[in-house]
Order: C-alpha cells, then sequence, then structure tokens
C-alpha cells in the first residue's frame, strides 16, 4: 500500500489552504521529519513533515494550488518495496469513502480535539469536490477554480446553476488604469479578520469601560530596568502583559470564555497580544504569563512578533488565549474600544501614555496618563467585575513593584 | 372555431388500418395473418374491412398457435412475401421468439445476404387495465436487443400509419409495438395520399423546450406531454421527445436536446433493469457526458411483476405525477 498523504488540517477553524510549494520532487527518498511542503493556512504559512520512510511517488497537487480543500489527497508516497507501477492501482478513482486510511500520514494538529473531530467529519465531503460533467466543463472555460464554487446538488455537487452564479460575480481585480477604483483580492487571513470580527460583533453582547492610569512609576521601572540590562530593551508593553497576567489572577472570573452551554473559567492567564501585519493582524499567545518574569515575556514577545510577520508562527502560537491585549499607544491613539476576540472574554485596548495635568490633594500637577478600555462579553462577566478588573490592573501599573513581585 | 379549421382526426386504430389496406393495394405481395383478424376483423377491430376488401386470401385468420403462424409468416417472407403478422398481444409473442429471433432477425446475417425476411410482427404491447402480469408486459428492450430486428412504436395516429407503412416496406423484419388504451384515442390525421411514411430511426420533438429532456415511445409520450404542461406552470421549460423508433436509435436528435438541456429523463412502461432507458442512459453518458448536469433519470415500472389489483397496478407503472417528480428531481429542484 502507497501511504497517502492528505492536505492536513493545521488549525481547527481550517476548512482549506493553499499549497505553497513542494519541497521534495517525485522520485526523492523520504525519511520522517523531512519537510514535504509548504501550506498556507488562513493565518500562517506551515510546514508539512514526512511521518514515514519511503519515497515520493506522485504529487497529485501542485505546488502554487490555491483552496486546496482540507483532506485532499495530495501526494502519494512509496513504501519500501514499491514502484511506480503500485501508483497506478492507486491512480484509479478513489473509492468514494474519503475515510483517510490507517496508512494515511497524520500530521499531528496541536489544536484539541472537539474541533477536530468536526473537520473529520465534515471530510467526507471535503476529500473531493463533486461537480457534475457540465459544471466542470463550464469552470474550465471559464477559468474558474472549482474549489471557490459553492454546490447546491446533492452532496454539495456543483452544478451548471452555481458555475454560472460564480460567474457572474464581479472578477477580484480590476486594474483599469483610468479607473477610480482599485478591486483588491482578499487574502485568506483577510477573510478571517472578517468573519471572526463580523461574528464577534453581531453575536457577543460587548460593554466598554474606561479608565485612566498614571504611567510614571512604570516608566522609570522601566528606564532602570532596561539601563541595567543593556542590550536588552524590555516595553512598556511586556509590563501590561505581565501587569495584565497578574490581575487575571486575582479577578479570575474576568479570565473567562462563553461556551454557549457553559461559562469556561482559565488557571492560566494566556495573553493574545494583537500583532499588526501588513496584510491584516494576528494575536500571538504568551501562555502561562502569570508565571514567566518580564524578560521572558518580552524575549517570547520579541520572537513571537518575528514569526507572525514572516508567516511562520505554528497554530498553537496563535489559537487559544484567555484574555487579549491591545496597544496603539505607539500610534499616538488616545483611547479606542476594540473588538472581543472571541470566545475570550476580556479584551483590554490600551492608548498612549501622554502628559497631563492633574489635580493631586489640591494640587495641579504633570503626571503621565494612559487610558485603558476594557471590551467586555456580558454573558459572562458583569460590570463590577471589569470595573474591579480596571482597578486591580490600574494597581499594579501604578505600582509596578507588585508586577514584579 | 367551424369544422373548416378543426383539424380533422382519427383514430389509432384507423390509422394503422389505413396504412395496412393502403399498403396491400400498392403491393399484391403484403397480407395480413394472425388470431381472429379476418372474420372478427381483429380482437381490437384493427383489421375493419380488410376482409371485405382483400378477400380471405390475403387476410388471413390462424389457429392460436403463434410459434406457428409466425414460422409460416416468415417462411413467407423468406420466399418473397410482405407478411404482417398479428399478436393479439405481444404478450403471446413470447411464443414465437423463436422463429422472430433465430429465424427472421439472424437469416439475413446467416445467409450470408442471401435471404432477407420483409416481415413486420405487430399488435399491442405493454399494459392495458387490468389483465394480469403475464398480459402486460412491455417487450421493447426484449426485442431491441437484437440486431437484426428494427423495433418501433407509434405514439399517434401520425406515427401510427406512417411508421406501419415504412414498417411494411422495409426489406428487414420489423417489430411494432402498439398500445391497446391508444387504438381508440383521437390525434391529427395523418396528411392525406398513399405516400406519407416515416421515415425509421427517426425521433420527433412533440414538443420544444431548453430545461429538461423527457424521452418516451408510445402511450409515455401522451404522459410526457400531460407532465410537461405541469411543469411549464412552474416555469420548467420540457422538451418531450418520441422516440418512435427503438433500433434504430435516433441518437442524433437526443444529443442534440441533451446538448441543449443538460439534464435527460427517459420514461417507459417497461422493467427498469436493463430496459431502453437503461441504453438511452448509456449513451447518453458515453456521448453527452460534458453536456451533462445531472445524471439521467430513468421513469419505468416497478421491477415487479405487474399486480392486477387496480390501486397497485396504478403504483406499479408510471404516469405524468412520477415523470412531474423525476423533472424536479433532475434538475435539483424537488
Amino acid at each position: 500500500m502507497t501511504i497517502e498523504i492528505l492536505m492536513p488540517a493545521l488549525s481547527p477553524t481550517m476548512t482549506e489552504g493553499n499549497l505553497i510549494k513542494w519541497l521534495k520532487k517525485e522520485g526523492d527518498s523520504l525519511k520522517s521529519g523531512d519537510v514535504l511542503a509548504e501550506i498556507e493556512t488562513d493565518k500562517a504559512t506551515m510546514e508539512v513533515e514526512a511521518v514515514d520512510e519511503g519515497v515520493l511517488g506522485k504529487i497529485l497537487v501542485l505546488g502554487g494550488t490555491e483552496n486546496v480543500k482540507v483532506n485532499t489527497l495530495i501526494a502519494l508516497i512509496l513504501e519500501e518495496g514499491e514502484t511506480t507501477a503500485d501508483l497506478k492501482i492507486q491512480g484509479t478513482p478513489q473509492n468514494s469513502e474519503p475515510t483517510p486510511s490507517e496508512k494515511s500520514l497524520p500530521i499531528s494538529p496541536p489544536s484539541p480535539s472537539k474541533s477536530q473531530e468536526k473537520t473529520s467529519l465534515s471530510g467526507i465531503s471535503q476529500d473531493r469536490i463533486f461537480s457534475s460533467p457540465l459544471a466542470r466543463r463550464l469552470a474550465l472555460e471559464k477559468n474558474l477554480d472549482l474549489s471557490t464554487i459553492q454546490g447546491s446538488g446533492p452532496r454539495g455537487r456543483i452544478v451548471k446553476k452555481d458555475v454560472e452564479e460564480t460567474s457572474k460575480k464581479p472578477v477580484s481585480v480590476s486594474s483599469s488604469s483610468d479607473s477610480a477604483f482599485e478591486d483588491v483580492a482578499l487574502t485568506t487571513m483577510r477573510k478571517v479578520v472578517a468573519k471572526r470580527l463580523t461574528e464577534s460583533k453581531q453575536t457577543v453582547p460587548h460593554f466598554y469601560v474606561s479608565m485612566d492610569v498614571e504611567i510614571d512609576a512604570l516608566l522609570n521601572l522601566r528606564k532602570d530596568l532596561n539601563k541595567g540590562l543593556g542590550d536588552i530593551k524590555v516595553s512598556v508593553n511586556d509590563f501590561l502583559i505581565k501587569a495584565c497576567a497578574r490581575t487575571l489572577m486575582d479577578v479570575p472570573e474576568a479570565n473567562a470564555s462563553w461556551m454557549e452551554t457553559f461559562i469556561r473559567l482559565y488557571k492560566t492567564a494566556d495573553v493574545s497580544v494583537a500583532v499588526s501585519l501588513d496584510e491584516g493582524l494576528i494575536t500571538p499567545i504568551v501562555r502561562n504569563a502569570q508565571s514567566k518574569s518580564i524578560l521572558e515575556i518580552s524575549a517570547e514577545m520579541k520572537s513571537l512578533r518575528e514569526k507572525a510577520q514572516t508567516g511562520k508562527l505554528i497554530p498553537s502560537e496563535f489559537q487559544g488565549g484567555s484574555f487579549s491585549l491591545s496597544n496603539m499607544g505607539m500610534y499616538g491613539v488616545s483611547s479606542f474600544s476594540a473588538i472581543l476576540n472571541p470566545p475570550q472574554g476580556c479584551i483590554l485596548a490600551v492608548g498612549a501614555g501622554s502628559e497631563t495635568a492633574v489635580v493631586r490633594s489640591g494640587v495641579l500637577t504633570v503626571a503621565t496618563m494612559m487610558t485603558l478600555t476594557l471590551s467586555v462579553d456580558h454573558r459572562v462577566i458583569d460590570g463590577a467585575i471589569a470595573a474591579q478588573f480596571l482597578k486591580t490592573l490600574k494597581n499594579y501599573i501604578e505600582n509596578p513593584v507588585l508586577i514584579l513581585a | 372555431m367551424t369544422s373548416e379549421t378543426m383539424p380533422e382526426t382519427i383514430t389509432v386504430r384507423e390509422a394503422l388500418r389505413d396504412a395496412m389496406a393502403e399498403e396491400m393495394r400498392q403491393n399484391p405481395n403484403v397480407f395480413l395473418m394472425g388470431e381472429e383478424v379476418a372474420e372478427y376483423q381483429g380482437a381490437y377491430k384493427v383489421s375493419q374491412g380488410l376482409l371485405e376488401e382483400f378477400g380471405s386470401k390475403r387476410v388471413i385468420d390462424t389457429p392460436i398457435t403463434e410459434a406457428g403462424f409466425a414460422g409460416v409468416g416468415v417462411g413467407a417472407a423468406f420466399g418473397g412475401l410482405s407478411p404482417i403478422v398479428e399478436f393479439m398481444t405481444f404478450n403471446f409473442s413470447m411464443q414465437a421468439i423463436d422463429q422472430i429471433i433465430n429465424s427472421a432477425a439472424k437469416t439475413l446475417y446467416m445467409s450470408g445476404g442471401q435471404m432477407g425476411c420483409p416481415i413486420v410482427f405487430r399488435g399491442p404491447n405493454g399494459s392495458a387495465a387490468r389483465v394480469g402480469a403475464q398480459h402486460s408486459q412491455c417487450f421493447a428492450s426484449w426485442y431491441a436487443h437484437c440486431p437484426g430486428l428494427k423495433v418501433v412504436s407509434p405514439y399517434n395516429a401520425i406515427d401510427a400509419k406512417g411508421l406501419l407503412k415504412a414498417a411494411i416496406r422495409d426489406p428487414n423484419p420489423v417489430v411494432f409495438l402498439e398500445n391497446e388504451l391508444l387504438y381508440g384515442q383521437r390525434f391529427e390525421a395523418p396528411p392525406s395520399g398513399s405516400d406519407f411514411i416515416l421515415p425509421i430511426g427517426k425521433a420527433h420533438i412533440e414538443r420544444p423546450g431548453k430545461d429538461v429532456t423527457l424521452i418516451g415511445f408510445s402511450i409515455m409520450v401522451g404522459y410526457a406531454l400531460e407532465a410537461a404542461e405541469e411543469l411549464a406552470k412552474e416555469g420548467i421549460d420540457v422538451e418531450v421527445i418520441n422516440l418512435r423508433s427503438l433500433r434504430p436509435l435516433d441518437l442524433e436528435t437526443i444529443f442534440e436536446s441533451v446538448r441543449k438541456t443538460n439534464h435527460c429523463v427517459t420514461l417507459e412502461e417497461g422493467f427498469p433493469y436493463a430496459g431502453i432507458g437503461s441504453e438511452l442512459s448509456a449513451q447518453i453518458m458515453e456521448h453527452m457526458f460534458d453536456f451533462l448536469d445531472a445524471p439521467v433519470l430513468r421513469v419505468t415500472a416497478k421491477d415487479v411483476p405487474l399486480p392486477y389489483a387496480a390501486n397497485l397496478e396504478r403504483l406499479a407503472i408510471p404516469r405524468s405525477p412520477e415523470i412531474v417528480q423525476a423533472v424536479k428531481n433532475v434538475l435539483y429542484n424537488a
């Protein structure tokens, strides 16, 4: 039996991905751990590794193919003693039961069970695209990719009507020079951002709580720390991650998710930090931030940020998280309200620190102030908890030694 | 409407009689034989007036022995005559099937072209109403299966006359499948003149349409037209093809239609297994694969001996409601 390599589900939300390129060619011998191909998921570029030894017998989905459905057969590996002649048997139309055989190359997805099961169940129809012969011919004539067409027939079969409706939709890119606008094709990340945030804003009952905090003490502590560290520079954001983590331990009700039929309370502070990218944004996670030092957090954020910017984050580095932090202070934003990152119950939006006239014990003085805005899912967390969270956080920020304690 | 603008109509029974009479007048070698065809003027009164006009030498009552008189007919054809053998129903032709297949159909081939068999086997085929399983069978696929035979099956009076005249003139054995329930139905009369014939092997588009092709023959054409009317109310534009000839098949007309509609339903009163619809499906699949937007669906009798009980008989034989449903299914519109 040749070993089937199926398009892996690299994240629970992944239904399809782009096969960027093959790093092995047909005839190459493989050993376990060899990188076979690069695949772009909705969030990142991932490497597919060989699990078994063998020879790459046949590449069935070429590099550069977009929107390859999860569980599509992408290549066949010959086991020891097999020759390309064995491929012929495989090459004949597959049994339409797409249940991946035990021999299928399992590319262990890091994400947990529930959504995983969902992927493999729906895999029955994802294994191949059902389409009528006419629909296939029309799609070919119109240069349409069948995987981009939603089928309306039995088992999702794409029929003539579906192809015609798709071809009527506007072409994704128009580049007429005298046009007053340009239509830009959607990237996978853009689509995911759009889908998730629309869902969040439309289905999650958000409310917002703001508080001004003074950060002079924190800035001084940071300055001292950086002076002592030499080349390493710790950012205000690193302090904020740690401060949030400590606050989440103190106010565990805020470290929670609405799970439709129950509320999940997290025991660790896994802080998702929004990182802006050219094509969108991603939220790599500092896990167990409550038990990491500022330096550890700083080093980890640096590495995560670099990976995010080169598309090399692996799903476990950006999926999950119990709380989100979005800091736009570096842009001079005074304050803003963030959209929740489901299923998390809170996201903290951080504005810029600026010198402000404040009255303290009847005396006008100058302090560096920063506005924090907490967006909250009211299904999980009520106003009092949100207020308590901000109050606790304020205390940590204004007394930063406590963060380090 | 005045009587002058009303199109003249005749029954299928009359059209068949006219066809035989015209050919017998034109060709003295043509004669009719079968049970009750002469004195009784046909078990279904199809041969009315023929004994009177042509005499008992050319309109011959036979004993109740299908194998016998079919064999006599085949021999006469070998000898140069043009017999018309009437089976009281095609159900009884099973008695004579050896003569039809082994003698009539194969002799031209087996004699190396030295001896042909210009004979017509005709009579009602398929189910009538409450005559039981043995008397309700469609033999279309049985005979169409065999090389050497031509098989035709008329729907209306024009078909009946034009095709029967063509069958009588054809130098090959022709199985001519009529339908008892159609005998008394009135249709537009065929063009007058004894030279009117319809070519065997050519189908007729009874109703043009663009959404789906219904292919039927004999009485199913009528149900197809009913179904098409019904579907038109829902905006579904149905093309109805009357096959007329089951062998040879007019694949050109069928393919052209499917190329246009991309959806096809075949209709027959016979059993589903290896039926005419099976052949049509296979031909369409092989040649029109890239034009199909859905699998070809077959509307057939149920795969059981036809029940005698009226309620079960109705359920076993397809009629227009079943066709309407099949069209919706094939259009993913159910």
